[in-house]
């Protein structure tokens, strides 16, 4: 039972993290600085609740904007950069939040233990949920309120105007600046809200495992976040879902007894999907697109004639 | 109504648009012409704000454009088309026009209700500017699978779902039938009966010719003529900046920044 309620933690973190990347690809950014966010949003939070002994909601809460804060900053100069070039940025975000966290030594004394972030030996103790007799079916029910929560925000987002706009932006940004579309608030303020999703996953993360290092916080975790919503197609959030339970439920725990060459499946099963499936899982064509972007001829970029 | 003086635009040694004094009167349609890489797609991406200008500058009503972003020239009244249809392919008909829609005055939404509402009241009008353009049985089609006449019209009708006083139509005829095209002049005529100011690029003599009250001709990225269709006509400069001499072969390298 445990190992299940394990695995559903696991989804539900996992989708978060796939949300937040598939808020900014409805705007046609593709972005591997999620995993940046989601570590902001886990040693922020986990901080709060050790060292300052925070109530968890408020600790997440404050994770959660600092990571949106970050990605507010971050959507200013990524609205410069495109295609490839936004995920080389990205990717460089996230080894410098990475970095950070690496080196960071935040040790204090709380009822004669030491504890916090340890460098390179990591942050532990982050035991909120246990020290307040949060039983494991609890912290599953909260992950999975959020998860809830944010897909219903989502799933709405597309019945008004805002989902439209977004959409557009992702689709064309140049016709859509001149349908009269603000692109650079559309885009930070799906980087804002990307980060904040982020964020909340991030320190749902760190309190539901007790223990985060720089090794989390890697290129693969952040090739995880943007291949959900790749491989669930971007049409509706439904489809990140199923691949966050696909790739988490089937490929990484089914596939447990392959060791690490799982990875490898991981990487096949994103090679097929892109060949045999290009609309995602669910549907749409935005696959195509992004192979456009990271290596087709550019996709109306210049100037209409 | 939109005044360019002195405009310019360099992309490094050319000058696609060189010193254009431009003057579009309130309620008219004027029509620009020129060889290819003559400046004419360049002076509306300037107009539009894709571009800034070299030097110069362009005034709508005396307001000057050149510092407003591109999403702002759309509040100020300006919307345009483009050579190649840009429609938002995965969006419905009428979401095409709702990203771009824009109240008319007094009846604005609040700043909530106009991103998050579900705004069926819009739905309403919206659904009149389509049938307007013969697209009101196609509302909740997908854009991407609308035959091409139809998302020439679609465009035409997102550039007005912005409520604008000037639109710019660059090349709006291109690959159109002649039945199209005469579809299109009717709906260039209503626009204007509607009192929106048209500044119509375009190849097309057939319609250019029929539907400007006013015609300019573009070349080397300078006015080199301007008046009523007749005149335009008969004008030799016209005819040898169109037909060429020796020293004057227009298009080629000009051609590539113009696209």
């Amino acid at each position: 039972m445990l190992y299940f309620l394990g695995i559903f933690q696991t989804i539900g973190v996992h989708t978060l993290l796939g949300l937040s990347a598939y808020v900014l690809l409805l705007t046609g950014q593709l972005s591997l600085g999620q995993v940046g966010f989601f570590a902001i949003g886990a040693y922020v939070s986990g901080i709060l609740t050790v060292l300052f002994s925070w109530h968890i909601f408020a600790a997440l809460a404050v994770g959660a904007l600092v990571a949106g804060f970050f990605a507010f900053l971050i959507g200013f100069p990524a609205l410069r950069v495109k295609g490839l070039m936004l995920v080389v940025a990205t990717i460089a975000f996230s080894e410098i939040v990475r970095l950070f966290f690496f080196n960071l030594s935040w040790r204090v004394e709380v009822n004669g233990f030491d504890v916090g972030p340890d460098s390179t030996q990591g942050f532990r103790e982050i035991r909120y949920f246990a020290a307040n007799g949060w039983e494991q079916t609890h912290v599953v029910a909260l992950i999975w309120s959020f998860v809830i929560l944010v897909m219903f925000l989502l799933w709405w987002l597309d019945r008004v105007r805002a989902g439209a706009v977004l959409r557009a932006v992702g689709e064309d940004d140049l016709a859509a600046q001149s349908s009269g579309v603000n692109l650079t608030m559309v885009k930070v303020a799906a980087m804002t809200a990307g980060g904040v999703i982020a964020g909340i996953g991030g320190g749902l993360f760190a309190h539901s495992t007790t223990y985060v290092d720089h090794h989390t916080f890697t290129i693969l975790l952040a090739t995880f976040a943007v291949s959900y919503p790749i491989l669930g197609g971007h049409k509706n959030v439904f489809g990140t879902l199923l691949a966050v339970i696909f790739i988490q439920g089937f490929v990484i725990e089914g596939l447990r007894f392959m060791g690490d060459y799982r990875n490898i499946v991981f990487g096949l099963l994103i090679i097929f999907a892109m060949n045999l499936r290009p609309q995602g899982l669910v549907d749409g064509h935005f696959i195509s697109d992004i192979k456009k972007k990271l290596g087709g001829k550019p996709k109306k970029d210049s100037a209409d004639a | 109504m939109l005044r360019l003086s002195n405009l310019s635009k360099y992309f490094g040694g050319v000058r696609a648009v060189d010193a254009l004094e431009l003057n579009v009167k309130t309620g008219e349609i004027f029509g620009l012409i020129g060889p290819n890489g003559s400046g004419k797609s360049t002076t509306v991406n300037l107009v539009c704000g894709i571009f800034g200008p070299t030097s110069g500058s362009i005034e709508l009503d005396g307001v000057d454009l050149k510092r407003q972003a591109p999403h702002q020239r759309i509040d100020a009244g300006v919307s345009r088309t483009f050579q190649n249809i840009r429609l938002f392919d995965d969006l419905t008909v009428w979401q095409n026009l709702w990203v771009a829609w824009r109240d008319a005055p007094g009846q604005e939404h609040s700043w909530f209700s106009n991103w998050f509402g579900r705004s069926l009241s819009r739905r309403h009008e919206i659904q009149k500017l389509l049938e307007f353009s013969g697209l009101g049985d196609k509302s909740n089609n997908l854009a991407g699978n609308l035959a091409f006449g139809e998302q020439r019209r679609l465009e035409l009708a997102r550039a007005m779902a912005s409520k604008p006083k000037l639109i710019l139509l660059d090349e709006p005829a291109a690959g159109m039938s002649s039945a199209e095209v005469t579809d299109l002049r009717q709906r260039i005529l209503t626009m204007k009966e509607m009192g929106i100011t048209v500044l119509l690029i375009e190849h097309v003599m057939e319609l250019v010719m029929n539907v400007s009250d006013r015609i300019g001709v573009l070349n080397f990225g300078t006015l080199i003529a301007e008046g009523l269709p007749e005149e335009i006509q008969h004008n030799p400069l016209v005819q040898k900046a169109y037909f060429g001499s020796s020293e004057n072969t227009s298009g080629g390298d000009t051609n590539a920044i113009d696209q």
